[in-house]
């Protein structure tokens, strides 16, 4: 075992779960590795400014992930970006970690934190529309639509705020969504209904985009009736919730239903040294606080893992 | 100016020199928001991969970046960052909103050829 590629920890997904584990570990003197593809900060990167993180006020979520990120890299963590990781050897004391450009690491725990994505419609035309009509962020976009009508999809809390905030720049908001009521907090649906600029329409999902250079239109589908209408619209704005990045993880270690990594209270899953934490777990709020939450407990219990390991081996 | 690593173009007489100084030239114009910023950061990564390409930025919301919002090829673009692709100073190919790494790299490859 080449000791350059041995980590005591490996922690894979650099976002404010990863981090936070990675600054727990680093500072207890556990020599920690962090694998992360795409940019380091994970989903924060998308939040323009966040107001609900206690003890800052109103930062970017860009600038956060840097913060956290000096912290872990301060404190001696290594962070390897821009790559993913392939493949996993969870079985044994020390595990196999093998990264896309097909470098392998050995560690004795490793924290898995691979976060999720927000959810694409997977329809027709979606692909080639994305940037030309298709927006999957308000505050980017929302200008490009000035005095324009568009359509928001979903009709959870980010659907109904957002498509509130886009009443800004467009002249008409319609949300569609597939259910007969909304899965948001009576706040955000009281905003939207007061809102004179949004329209609903309820029991119905889009079929397909249409248009040449840019979008023009959608086919919308009555889920009751099943009839399709065309629709027009010069732009449509998606917010149908999260999937777990957990598609590497399957048959290494037990995910829900769902895709969500199975947890306990101490952040173990049912692989002896392998912990998980944040926005990738079985859980019910995805906020940043319970997911530096989660990253804590995950590194303290590795923290305490490696110790006792260490202890039934002298 | 944008906070990125990658060489910021902030005038007309500046990109006019970056396209002529160069054959291959990626060009990423955006706001330091969610959607351009992964894009920013793949472009950061591919510059000691692809020695033969230009990375550079342009930030969206100045007066001279007309000179990429009123590029023909963006024509129906209503997604930042535009991001465009130049061989001897001509546009090859332009995207619009935030792109994988997968999808710049293809690209790249495509039009650019060996690195
Ligand atoms: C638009 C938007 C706005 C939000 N606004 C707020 C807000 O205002 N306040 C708030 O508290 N929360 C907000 N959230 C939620 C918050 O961003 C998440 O709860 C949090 O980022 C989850 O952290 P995480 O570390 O679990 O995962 P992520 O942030 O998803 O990070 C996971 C990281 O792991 C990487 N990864 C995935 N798979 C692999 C692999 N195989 N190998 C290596 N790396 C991998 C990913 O690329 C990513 O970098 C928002 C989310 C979104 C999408």
């Amino acid at each position: 075992m080449s000791t350059d590629n041995h980590y005591d920890s490996i922690i894979i997904g650099a976002g404010p779960a990863g981090l936070t584990a990675g600054i727990y570990l680093a500072r207890a003197r556990v020599k920690t590795l962090i694998i992360n593809e795409g940019i380091v900060g994970g989903q924060i990167i998308l939040t323009h400014e966040i107001a609900n993180y206690p003890g800052v006020e109103n930062i970017s979520g860009y600038q956060l992930a840097m913060i956290m990120k000096k912290q872990a890299e301060n404190f001696g963590c290594t962070i390897i970006n821009g790559k993913s990781v392939k493949s996993l050897e969870l079985e044994n004391e020390v595990k196999n970690v093998t990264l896309s450009d097909g470098s392998i690491f050995t560690t004795n725990s490793i924290i898995l934190s691979p976060g999720g994505r927000s959810r694409t419609l997977g329809i027709s035309g979606e692909d080639i529309f994305k940037g030309k009509g298709v927006s999957y962020c308000a505050t980017c976009d929302g200008d490009f639509f000035t005095d324009k009508e568009i359509v928001v999809v979903g009709g959870g809390n980010s659907a109904l705020e957002e498509a509130v905030s886009l009443t800004k720049y467009a002249k008409k908001v319609t949300i569609v969504h597939q259910l007969d009521h909304f899965q948001a907090s009576q706040y955000a649906i009281e905003e939207a209904k007061k809102n004179s600029k949004v329209n609903f329409i309820m029991k119905s999902s889009l079929s397909s985009f249409k248009g040449n250079e840019s979008i023009e239109s959608v086919d919308i589908k009555n889920l009751e009736t099943n009839e399709i209408t065309n629709f027009k619209t010069d732009g449509v704005f998606v917010f149908i919730g999260y999937s777990p990045n957990t598609e590497f993880l399957k048959d290494k270690v037990e995910l829900n239903r769902r895709g969500e990594i199975v947890v306990k209270e101490d952040m173990s899953t049912n692989i002896e040294g392998v912990y998980a934490a944040g926005d990738s777990i079985t859980k019910l709020y995805r906020q940043i606080t319970t997911t530096v939450a989660d990253g804590t407990i995950s590194a303290l219990s590795v923290s305490n893992y490696l110790e006792k390991s260490r202890i039934n081996k002298n | 100016m944008l906070n990125t690593n990658l060489k910021h173009i902030e005038d007309v007489v500046e990109y006019n020199k970056v396209l002529k100084e160069n054959e291959n030239v990626m060009l990423v114009c955006g706001r330091m928001g969610p959607m351009c910023i992964p894009v920013y950061g793949i472009a950061e990564e591919l510059e000691n991969d692809y020695k033969n390409v230009k990375f550079c930025d342009f930030e969206f919301d100045t007066q001279e970046a007309d000179v990429i919002r009123k590029l023909p090829e963006v024509r129906g673009f209503m997604g930042i960052p535009f991001t465009i692709y130049y061989k001897n100073g001509k546009v090859v190919k332009a995207t619009s909103s935030i792109q994988t790494k997968e999808q710049v790299k293809t690209i790249l490859d495509k039009e650019f050829g060996v690195k």
